[in-house]
């Protein structure tokens, strides 16, 4: 901490900056995490450009032909050249229709993370920045909504919606089902996290003296506990989209997700599923790497950022 | 001979895109027997100085050169098995912060025994025996049952006085006592200074005093040494120093305490802050903090010179002597 | 009537209390004593009945032993927590009992620096944000121009560089923060400033700097100040009146020159000798005998017994109250009031 070089310098930009950063540096230093961001950004931009990429739109019922169902991947004899990964049950191009389905699967995670947070972060600001009973009711309420797992809750909600509404008009909303059911079954992981960072910034002396200066509860929170409380919020959220992408699998693939019609990576991998002893093993196998691939380098990219943010903090 | 003769240290640290220098060539002696205290302000170096000494250093830091004879053996060149004997048993250390050197699950008792076991071959009953010796000579009431006792459930001036015990338990020819009384309260740290001193002179046991405060220096120790910036830039008999201090630094340090002020007035600053050791400027590292800087100071370094009963590093001793601010000093 | 008004102290702290619950929640008051559950609270008993006042211009300079109370004295005085008992008064207006929007006006006025500079600036802002945000709140209509020109005003004032502005706290060094500590507490033109140790965590050099900008502050600014110090030389350049707090109960109060010259608690007395001096090699250092007792057993009597070497029965049973000294000061001790202090001290 150079303070005698007081004279004006050329600032700095800001790429420049972060790249310069701790976390710039430790991130350059860990191949793990380069290669993790690479193929998480390949995986990511794939997806969302999935509609310029894709050779066949999965959602055009005129661009489907049963005719072509179930052909192997290129490398498999009796393959398609058009079709480099081969087809599904449907005759719907693999490649396209796994592009559309990451798509959609990382919208969900993200977008259900966006609800956790936003959830859980004011829950948890309240109830660390006010105290007392407030925060023992909101901390019990936390405290049952995790003692259900997130599945369990999401099986029956999901379940029940379905039966309600009927068939047609769930598989049309099933997007906003599962991205309201699987960000409100987690948000106590953000809510807990927070309130334990805010009960240590709470303590420290800037909070005492916007107090002093007569600052409002809600400017408090807002514009001095928070962007103080960010990187434990950074490392759960890769966590927890992670987690998130996972928990839609699984709802889709037990049927309670995403229609056929249009796949998610869970649905494909479910459709896939009754193929597989018919010889057909692509059509889960390949969107099953991608899932797991997927999931693994945001897992790792969390990992590294909670080294590098504070190796004390929030653990699994 | 000299119990601790250290000889042109220079410690560094290698650091993530540079490597910075924390000590550069740092000499000094000590006798047996022999109480120095080191001061400066934070960053100086002192505990770095301390540290060295002991070769407890830890990575990215490293000794880069110099020589540390403890009676007469270099401990920059020990092994592990010489440096473990030499910890603890010839040489101890007292840090500011007693919770960080007790184990807070470990009782006192426990603590004691095992450091004295490890170094001696004693029965535990023997150990034991030594341990109560050795709190009661610190002034512990009843140390019988503090054995029993842990860390947390003694006062803060309790401790620092345990501390004391376990670094005097194997009889130490030297004790490095990085600000031990920092933490407590005066009236507290007055037993602790007087208890210290008193244990020093009957043991003739010598002490490395690291502390900012000059008061305590003034009334601890015999020698002084001034550091700015990983250099010693002012030495001699701490009287000498206080009384009539040579160097800008020391003569601004003093200067600066509110009781050279009459009460109400400004006081003596020292204008700018003690430099990053990233950034320590070329020749004397106090020129841009210095009124009497001068062009040679700004880009050759100071040695040190004998003067006036000191040895002070500083090119400008000779002219400071006639300038009138060096009368107000004196004063 | 207008008369009695300004001949009131600007602050005036009377009978103050304040217990910390140590057992919160209701399980963690039961007790298992002699075969039965009993309910049973304990608390820490920070300040007990303190009564202190501060005339305009002056500087109340509040000195103790670590734990002794000093800063909850300073945080009870600037509303961030509320007394268990007794009253706090400000201007003539009691200030300890009103909602948060009866406060605002008086945020103006009394403001507070910390202890430590590091901890005191939010590492997430800008110096020039955290300079504009208290304007900007107490001044909701002022133009930015104007919020811009005051700011830039209160910098220059405190020696904080403009060109600052742009960088975050962490750039920069334990007393540069502390000056912008100081220049944000400013920037709403108080009158009134609680300091609770503001040099205590800075290097000697940067203290004198500090110190002198406070002093300077004062001076152009017609500043009172409440300030929480553990040091008493810095006590004796800075205060014009000084308490001594033990166990969160005030042993002596009297103006600093008083105070320095002639101590009279034999506390005060133990503490001036233990300052270590500079140029006195042969200091006759007051010892203090026995065990210091936690603030959450309070003896019954004079807190400082236990190590006092003229407690008696009376000490041991009764609590002494502040008395007037004729030399202006107030002390609380049985051995002064008797005065049996000076005959012991040299029989
Ligand atoms: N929030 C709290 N909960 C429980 N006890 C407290 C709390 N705040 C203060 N105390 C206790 O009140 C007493 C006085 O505390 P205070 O912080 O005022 O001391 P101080 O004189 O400022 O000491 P220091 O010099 O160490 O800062 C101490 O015993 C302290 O442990
Ligand atoms: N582990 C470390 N890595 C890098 N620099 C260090 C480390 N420990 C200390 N330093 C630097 O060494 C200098 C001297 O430190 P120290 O001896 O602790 O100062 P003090 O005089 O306060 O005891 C300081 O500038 C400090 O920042
Ligand atoms: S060498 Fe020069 S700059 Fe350094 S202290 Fe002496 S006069 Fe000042
Ligand atoms: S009242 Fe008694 S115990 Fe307290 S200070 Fe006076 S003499 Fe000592
Ligand atoms: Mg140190
Ligand atoms: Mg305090």
């Amino acid at each position: 901490m150079s303070t005698e070089t007081l004279n004006p310098k050329s600032e700095p930009s800001r790429w420049s900056k972060i790249w310069n950063s701790n976390m710039g540096y430790s991130f350059r230093r860990n191949p793990v995490a380069v290669v993790s961001m690479i193929v998480f950004l390949l995986i990511a931009l794939a997806s969302f450009l999935a509609p310029l990429i894709a050779p066949y739109d999965p959602y055009d019922p005129a661009q489907i032909d049963i005719m072509n169902s179930e052909y192997p991947p290129a490398w498999v004899s009796g393959s398609l050249p058009e079709f480099v990964l081969g087809t599904d049950d449907q005759g719907r191009d693999l490649w396209s229709t796994i592009l559309y389905g990451t798509r959609l699967s990382l919208l969900i995670g993200i977008c259900a993370v966006a609800l956790q947070a936003f959830l859980g972060i004011s829950i948890g600001l309240i109830a660390g920045y006010v105290g007392g009973r407030l925060d023992s009711l909101l901390m019990r309420l936390a405290d049952i909504q995790l003692s259900f797992s997130t599945l369990m809750v999401a099986i029956i909600f999901l379940a029940v919606t379905q039966a309600m509404f009927g068939t047609d008009t769930f598989n049309k909303y099933a997007v906003v089902f599962l991205i309201a059911v699987i960000g409100v079954a987690e948000w106590p992981q953000y809510a807990r996290t927070v309130r334990a960072t805010v009960l240590a910034e709470k303590k420290k002396e800037y909070v005492d003296s916007a107090r002093v200066l007569g600052f409002g509860p809600m400017r408090i929170m807002v514009r001095h506990i928070l962007p103080n409380s960010l990187s434990p919020i950074f490392v759960i959220s890769t966590v927890q989209v992670a987690n998130a992408i996972i928990s839609e699998a699984s709802l889709s693939f037990l049927g309670l997700g995403m229609p056929p019609s249009q796949p998610s990576l869970g649905s494909l991998i479910s459709s896939g599923f009754d193929y597989i002893f018919s010889g057909s093993w692509w059509i889960t196998a390949i969107p099953g790497v991608v899932l797991v691939v997927l999931v693994l380098v945001i897992n790792l990219l969390g990992d590294w950022m909670r080294d590098v943010l504070n190796p004390k903090l929030y653990k699994g | 001979m000299s119990l601790l003769s250290v000889r042109d240290l220079t410690v560094k640290f290698a650091m993530r895109d540079q490597t910075v220098t924390a000590l550069n060539g740092i000499s000094f002696d000590l006798a047996k027997g022999e109480r120095l205290g080191i001061v400066g302000e934070s960053g100086a170096g002192k505990s770095i100085t301390g540290f060295s000494l002991m070769n407890l250093l830890s990575r990215p830091g490293y000794i880069d050169t110099g020589k540390i004879l403890f009676e007469g053996e270099d401990v920059v060149q020990m092994n592990d098995k010489r440096l473990r004997n030499l910890r603890g048993n010839r040489m101890a250390m007292i840090f500011q912060d007693p919770m960080v050197t007790l184990n807070p699950v470990l009782t006192i008792g426990q603590q004691m025994i095992e450091t004295l076991m490890a170094h001696r071959k004693l029965s535990h009953e023997e150990a034991r025996q030594i341990a109560i010796v050795k709190l009661r000579e610190v002034y512990i009431p009843s140390p019988e049952e503090r054995l029993e006792q842990y860390p947390h459930e003694l006062s803060g001036g309790m401790r620092q006085r345990i501390i004391i015990a376990i670094a005097l338990l194997l009889d130490p020819q030297l004790i490095i006592a990085d600000e031990p009384t920092t933490a407590l309260d005066v009236t507290i740290q007055a037993d602790i200074m007087e208890l210290m001193l008193e244990l020093c002179q009957s043991n003739q046991v010598g002490l490395i005093l690291i502390t900012h405060d000059l008061g305590v220096v003034s009334q601890m120790t015999e020698r002084t040494l001034v550091m700015y910036a990983g250099r010693i830039i002012e030495s001699g008999r701490t009287r000498e120093i206080i009384n009539d201090p040579q160097h800008p630094y020391t003569q601004g340090l003093i200067n600066a305490l509110p009781q050279q002020t009459v009460p109400g007035q400004r006081l003596k600053q020292i204008p700018g802050n003690m430099p990053g050791l990233a950034s320590i400027p070329a020749g004397c590292a106090f020129n841009p903090r210095c009124k009497y800087a001068t062009d040679l100071c700004r880009s050759r370094v100071p040695e040190a010179v004998h003067y006036g009963g000191v040895e002070v590093a500083c090119h400008e001793v000779q002219r400071l002597n006639s300038d009138e601010d060096r009368q107000e000093a004196r004063a | 009537m207008s008369d009695a008004k300004t001949d009131r102290p600007l602050l005036e702290i009377k009978n103050l209390e304040k217990r910390f619950d140590l057992d919160q929640g209701f399980l963690e008051t039961l007790k298992f004593k002699q075969g039965k559950i009993v309910r049973e609270s304990r608390s820490v008993h920070a300040v007990n009945n303190i009564s202190l006042e501060a005339r305009k211009g002056e500087a109340l300079c509040v000195v103790g032993e670590s734990g002794c109370g000093k800063s909850t004295v300073a945080r009870l005085v600037a509303g961030l927590l509320t007394p268990s008992a007794g009253e706090i008064h400000y201007g003539g207006q009691r200030i300890d009992n009103l909602p948060r929007a009866g406060m605002q006006p008086l945020r103006k006025k009394i403001q507070m620096i910390f202890q430590n500079p590091y901890a005191s600036l939010n590492p997430r802002m800008t110096i020039r944000q955290a300079l504009e945000e208290p304007v900007r709140h107490h001044y909701p209509n002022a133009s930015a121009a104007e919020v811009r020109d005051k700011v830039t005003e209160v910098m220059l004032s405190v020696g904080v560089d403009p060109s600052w502005a742009k960088r975050y706290p962490h750039e920069f060094s334990g007393g540069q923060r502390q000056r912008i500590a100081i220049a944000r507490a400013l920037t709403v033109d108080p009158e009134f400033i609680i300091a609770d140790e503001p040099i205590s965590a800075l290097d000697v050099s940067i203290q004198a700097q500090v110190l002198n900008l406070m002093l300077e502050a004062k001076e152009s600014r017609g500043l009172t100040y409440l300030f929480i110090t553990h040091d008493l030389s810095v006590v004796e350049h800075f205060g014009t009146r000084v308490a001594v707090l033990y166990l969160g109960s005030v042993c002596e109060v009297a103006d600093t020159a008083t105070l320095f010259s002639s101590p009279k608690h034999p506390y005060t007395r133990a503490l001036l000798s233990a300052v270590p001096q500079l140029k006195d090699d042969r200091p006759n250092h007051i010892r203090l005998k026995g065990e210091i007792p936690t603030p959450i057993n309070l003896p019954k009597g004079c807190p400082f017994q236990s190590r006092c070497a003229f407690a008696d029965a009376r000490c041991k049973s009764e609590k002494p109250k502040a008395i007037h000294q004729p030399d202006g000061s107030m002390v609380a001790c049985h051995a002064v009031e008797e005065d049996r202090l000076d005959a012991v001290a040299a029989g």
